[in-house]
């Protein structure tokens, strides 16, 4: 009998989180570095967007939307790389494991880390910069699914990726730019809609815009829906764009994956 | 089971083009089978196609040309199956560097979960002589230690073939007897191993049969005993006559020296018998002075 694909996949998951937590700088920086951005946008821009919208509040959604992007597609396309690099893969190309329980075991260790960092995130804004939490279950119910479906999504949009650098060694060069680039385009730091109308188009193709706004949906009033692009959450949209990439990922991983770099 | 080979290969064939060089034929037309419960050790000096050959067979490489059966399956073509052909095979790697933070016991308990009848992770530990070490994290492990680690996981899904690439680099002499006892372990238990070294003293301690591979291409398959023709070799005798070193090649060594004993009246001084080493055959066979 072969041991079951997702079973495995959740063992690897528990296992790729112990290895994660025992990384001390990694977790540091993983918690941190949302909380040191929000304490530096905070401290630079005061006063309000809209009534009762703080930019530290529209910023919050962005930092979350990119927390995502950031541990999920960003850490994967070079971690994978450097694996390759090490042997990890070819010893686990040489065992029974099926390619999907891996990616399973990523996509577990992107949401728990996630958790955790949306959790430390939310936690400082509140105390600190006044951040006021999702006020209805609606609204948790929503950010619930956004941040299972962005991991999802995120994690095999990074397998995918991890196709492309040649070596772990390049790997971040190759990888960070696009992220920070998405991020400028996406309305993570700035205003979406004060941005060059030509870059809302270019981001709206990929899959941080929607996540952004979706998380904007969270934690900005009701009111704030009619100061969007679409004068709407466009939640369906939103759904439906980031289940659209989480499919295109997942054939595009399962085509390029690589074990070994040859 | 009808077939009895766990291994046959014929006709092996694998070119490598790179810009610098052209192309050049890393494997250059192997055969060979190997039978079932056997240590089988593939020789040759670095660059003479043994790890392209074996990656082949673990179905880590493309080839190029030629027939290969491994466990009665191709590893090139396993198609939605090929978890059940690794379930069954267990490979050490050369070298590796993963999974640095994890203890031993909790590396091997791991690995144990991927396969449908793995052995006992506690019994591995024990016989891979890491008992001491089980706790330890992976990065704290010595050269040696990290090896016996590569086996215990190659081991542990109770594989019927152990595939090992240059196992001992890096033991100290105790724990390479160490390792030759728990691999001939496992070949009493049944299992096949096919084996690449450098080491010479490795293949004729463990091997039943050695292959000596020179330019991707076999030069001879035998046992230790009688490679290059060592057991019917003429044996050197020497000794000193007159203050001169005198020497003679005999295939009858003992009637020389019962001859030279009489001659001289008792002892014969300064007197050897020697038989060709293992390496001076392999040396010969690899193209050495």
């Amino acid at each position: 009998m072969r041991p079951g694909i997702i079973k495995v996949g959740f063992l690897r998951g528990g296992l790729e989180i112990k290895q994660f937590m025992r990384q001390r700088e990694s977790v540091v920086f993983t918690l941190l570095f949302p909380i040191m951005l929000l304490f530096i946008f905070g401290s630079v821009f005061k006063g309000d967007l809209a009534p009762g919208v703080t930019f530290s509040q529209y910023f919050v959604a962005g930092m979350i939307a990119s927390g995502l992007v950031n541990t999920g597609f960003q850490q994967l396309a070079i971690m994978i790389p450097i694996e390759r690099d090490f042997g990890t893969l070819k010893r686990l190309r040489g065992t029974p494991v099926s390619p999907i329980s891996y990616f399973i075991g990523k996509a577990i260790l992107v949401f728990v880390a996630m958790v955790v960092q949306v959790g430390a995130l939310m936690g400082f804004g509140a105390a600190l910069f006044g951040l006021d939490l999702p006020n209805t279950t609606e609204r948790w119910l929503r950010f619930g699914w956004l941040i299972l479906l962005g991991s999802i999504c995120a994690t095999i949009l990074g397998i995918a990726f991890s196709a492309v650098p040649k070596n772990g060694r390049g790997a971040s060069a190759v990888v960070s730019p696009i992220v920070i680039i998405l991020q400028f385009f996406s309305g993570v730091f700035f205003v979406f809609t004060t941005l060059p109308q030509w870059m809302q188009q270019f981001a709206a193709l990929f899959p941080l815009k929607w996540l952004t706004q979706g998380m904007r949906s969270v934690f900005l009033p009701e009111s704030f829906a009619a100061e969007e692009v679409a004068k709407s959450w466009e939640i369906p949209q939103i759904a439906i764009v980031l289940l659209i990439w989480t499919v295109v990922g997942t054939v595009l991983a399962l085509k390029t994956f690589r074990w070994s770099d040859k | 089971m009808a077939n009895e080979l766990a291994i046959s290969v014929s006709g092996l064939k694998k070119t490598y083009t790179s810009k610098a060089n052209g192309s050049k034929d890393a494997v250059a037309g192997i055969d060979l089978d190997v039978s079932r419960g056997e240590i089988f050790a593939i020789l040759g000096p670095n660059g003479a196609g043994k790890t392209t050959t074996v990656e082949i067979l673990e179905g880590y490489r493309d080839r190029d040309g030629g027939e290969v059966k491994v466990l009665g399956q191709d590893p090139a073509k396993l198609g939605r199956d090929s978890w059940a052909w690794r379930n069954r095979i267990g490979i050490v790697l050369q070298s590796t560097n993963d999974a640095q933070d994890l203890s031993v016991s909790e590396t091997i308990k791991h690995f144990a979960n991927y396969y449908s009848n793995p052995r006992d992770p506690e019994s591995v530990i024990r016989d891979v002589g890491l008992d001491e070490k089980k706790n330890a994290r992976i990065d704290t492990l010595s050269g040696g230690q990290r090896r016996r680690l590569d086996v215990a996981l190659g081991i542990i899904g109770n594989p019927e073939i152990l595939f090992l690439d240059e196992p001992t680099t890096g033991f100290d002499p105790e724990a390479r007897r160490a390792f030759w006892e728990l691999i001939r372990n496992l070949r009493d238990e049944g299992t096949t191993i096919l084996l690449t070294t450098h080491y010479l003293d490795e293949a004729e301690a463990l091997a039943d049969r050695v292959a000596v591979i020179v330019d991707g291409k076999i030069v001879e398959v035998s046992t230790p005993e009688n490679l290059g023709g060592r057991n019917t070799a003429k044996a050197r005798i020497s000794w000193l006559e007159n203050g001169q070193r005198q020497e003679i090649e005999s295939d009858f060594p003992a009637a020389e020296v019962t001859k030279l004993i009489s001659k001289f009246g008792g002892e014969v001084p300064e007197l050897t018998v020697i038989r060709p080493s293992l390496e001076d055959i392999y040396l010969k066979m690899i193209g050495q002075p």
